[in-house]
């Protein structure tokens, strides 16, 4: 390499170090107001037919789903694929699946808050709603899993008529069930206590009727005083802060039900991050692909622009990453431990009869996000569209190929079996997935997709420069004003 | 009791940045500022106090955790011990994660609530704003009247230097 690329490169790095704060994350030099209006016409105006189009579909799979759901609590789980040795199969790989996707809401809006990371205000409220869906279809399979999952409430620890019996604390079973009882909660709250700001401005946009009833029921009176704001921002931290180890923890603990087994292939210390990592990546990719349809169908362009694709997209590459190296890892301590049955369960799973999982798998999760490393790729909007349904496939491939393979050889070769799902199986994971958009489709309809608050404290109008991240602080302003007085 | 209050309306960030600080340095008492989203800097431009928040928070995550602890140990090695796969009664490190959720769920749930009765929200609360436009993009200044020295017509120069769109005095219930 010669002089000049050399110094041209080292321009593009200055250029690079100047560029994030000086291009606005929000396009088309918006006001305030022009975000309180762009946002709240798409609630105020009549649905579209594709809308309704959407929502029946939806609504439809949902149905389909919730008869499976009734057939089988009716029947008994019996009418399952699984058996005495894959005794865990279809129901949990699907929950590990959805309580992934459920990662990426608190993520974007508890960690990348405490990143400070202004492209999250884009995207956390939708990803948030998302997170709260996914939990909830999560939920459905653990509940269907019981088998007689009306007496759901055996797992809470409430004094009852049976001894008392408690609930053993030292199960990973009963830890799950407090991790993603509380996530939910969390989030929830975290989710509400977000919208409060944008129910006061559609609050006081609506005209009389029902909507402004409805709003400024739920918008608690509020009315931007600042006083309040300081502690609603206190709020927020706090809660970031709380929600952030709570992601860690929630999929921590989910891998724990597998970890703290003695089955080959699932007892490893290395599951945790490895579960934290992929559960990220998945959500990651499912949000991309709802706000890519949001984005398009809604006309968020000016919102959700190339530069927030492109953040998440290296998130995507990050964790991915970090997926592709624990299964790498998996391999070679199998291979390092000496231990047979372990070695045996890896091998079995590359090379045995499941091993088109194992290959689906690791060509959805490992080689295709491998693209994203180019930029053309990650400003191509199909192409980007196209991987995050393929990160999806690959992760939901990842949990199945952890839980069927390790079981369905085991210890003993004479209890060796197979396992295929069956037509109620599917059908629930398809009415989990109408119950998802369901849900995502209603709260486009009726809730801010964008948080309008957050957005306004981000853009350039009113501001004679971008607030930087370590801009001066008050505390030197002052003194410097101090000064300047002094001296005149 | 009613009180006079000076009420001076903003566009633009910068602008309440600056009036709020001019008005702190000239001693004048800010009542309140209404804003539409949380402008960075503007509660120390005010000089209004931090948030207590953060004590609650961290006391009721202490309860939380405490009570979960006690509990575990209660339940798995006093009220009824059973023996599950030859694991002491009081499995101290196994009882870590369920303490860990109940902790977070004890200050989370609890800050929220903190913040609804410190800030008196509740459902369906009939909001009280001074001026319209606050919650969509006007920012607005309340300073209070407090004696005879108040000049308003000083006052009033000072917010048009910042560009105020509107000023107005009115009298105000004090809460």
């Amino acid at each position: 390499m010669g002089g000049t690329p050399m110094r041209r490169k080292g321009a593009g790095i200055m250029a690079d170090a100047q560029a994030p704060l000086r291009t606005p994350w929000i396009l088309g030099e918006k006001r305030p107001i022009d975000v309180s209006n762009d946002i709240c016409a798409l609630l105020e105006r009549k649905p579209t037919r594709l809308w309704w189009a959407a929502l029946l579909a939806s609504s439809t799979v949902l149905l389909i789903g919730m008869l499976a759901i009734g057939y089988q609590m009716a029947t008994g789980i019996g009418v399952w694929g699984v058996n005495r040795t894959v005794g865990w199969a279809f129901d949990i790989t699907n929950f590990v699946f959805w309580i992934g996707i459920g990662h990426a809401g608190t993520l974007i809006s508890a960690i990348l808050f405490l990143f400070r990371q202004k492209w999250r205000t884009s995207v956390n409220r939708a990803a948030e709603a998302m997170t709260l869906f996914a939990v909830m279809c999560a939920g459905l399979f653990p509940l269907i899993h019981m088998g007689r999952p009306w007496l759901f409430f055996w797992i809470f620890p409430y004094p009852n008529y049976r001894g008392p019996l408690w609930v053993n604390f030292r199960s990973p079973l009963v830890w799950d069930f407090f991790a993603i009882s509380t996530y939910f909660t969390i989030s929830a709250m975290f989710w509400y206590v977000g919208l409060i700001p944008d129910l006061a401005t559609i609050r006081d946009r609506a005209k009389a009727g029902l909507r402004k009833k409805i709003m400024a029921f739920f918008s608690l009176g509020w009315n931007g005083s600042y006083r309040t704001w300081i502690r609603y921002e206190v709020v927020y931290l706090l809660l970031a802060g709380l929600a952030t180890p709570l992601v860690v923890s929630v999929h921590t603990i989910v891998s724990w039900d597998f970890a703290t087994s003695i089955i080959p292939g699932w007892h490893t210390t290395i599951f945790p991050p490895y579960f934290v990592a992929g559960a990220i990546f998945s959500g990651f990719a499912m949000v991309l692909t709802l706000m890519l349809i949001a984005r398009k169908v809604m006309g968020l362009e000016d919102y959700f622009t190339l530069r927030h694709v492109d953040a998440m997209c290296k998130i995507i590459i990050v964790t991915g990453s970090i997926v592709g190296l624990a299964y790498l890892t998996e391999f070679f301590t199998a291979a390092y431990s000496g231990n047979p049955y372990e070695q045996f369960v890896f091998l079995n799973r590359a090379m045995g009869p499941y091993a088109w999982a194992y290959w689906i798998m690791v060509t959805c999760n490992v080689v295709s996000p491998q693209l994203l490393w180019f930029r053309r790729v990650r400003a191509n909007l199909v192409a980007v569209f196209a991987l995050s349904i393929v990160v999806n496939i690959g992760m939901w491939f990842e949990r199945f190929v952890i839980i069927v393979t390790s079981l369905h050889r085991d210890y003993l070769p004479s209890s060796w079996a197979d396992y295929t799902p069956t037509l109620i199986e599917i059908l629930t994971l398809l009415g989990t997935f109408g119950l998802f958009f369901t849900c995502f489709i209603l709260f486009c309809r009726f809730l801010p997709v964008i948080a309008i608050a957050e957005v306004k404290g981000v853009l350039t109008h009113g501001r004679s420069a971008p607030p930087l991240p370590h801009s001066q602080s008050d505390k030197t302003r002052h003194a410097s004003e101090a000064f300047e007085e002094a001296r005149t | 009791m009613s009180r006079r209050v000076f009420l001076s309306v903003h566009e633009r960030e910068e602008d309440i940045l600056g009036v709020a600080r001019a008005a702190r340095r000239r001693g004048l008492k800010i009542v309140d500022i209404f804003a539409p989203y949380a402008v960075h800097g503007l509660d120390q431009a005010a000089g209004f106090r931090p948030s207590r928040l953060p004590i609650v928070c961290f006391l009721l995550g202490l309860l939380g955790a405490a009570f979960k602890v006690w509990f575990e140990f209660w339940t798995s090695a006093v009220d009824w011990p059973i023996n599950v796969g030859g694991k002491p009664w009081n499995s101290l490190p196994a009882f870590v994660p369920v303490t860990f959720e109940v902790m977070v769920l004890f200050a989370g749930v609890g800050t929220v609530i903190a913040l609804f009765i410190s800030a008196r929200l509740w459902p369906g609360k009939q909001a009280t704003a001074s001026f319209p436009g606050t919650t969509d993009d006007r920012f607005a200044l309340v300073i209070e009247e407090e004696d005879a020295a108040f000049d308003p017509g000083a006052v009033r120069r000072l917010c048009e230097q910042f560009n105020a769109v509107h000023v107005e005095e009115r009298e105000e219930e004090a809460v």
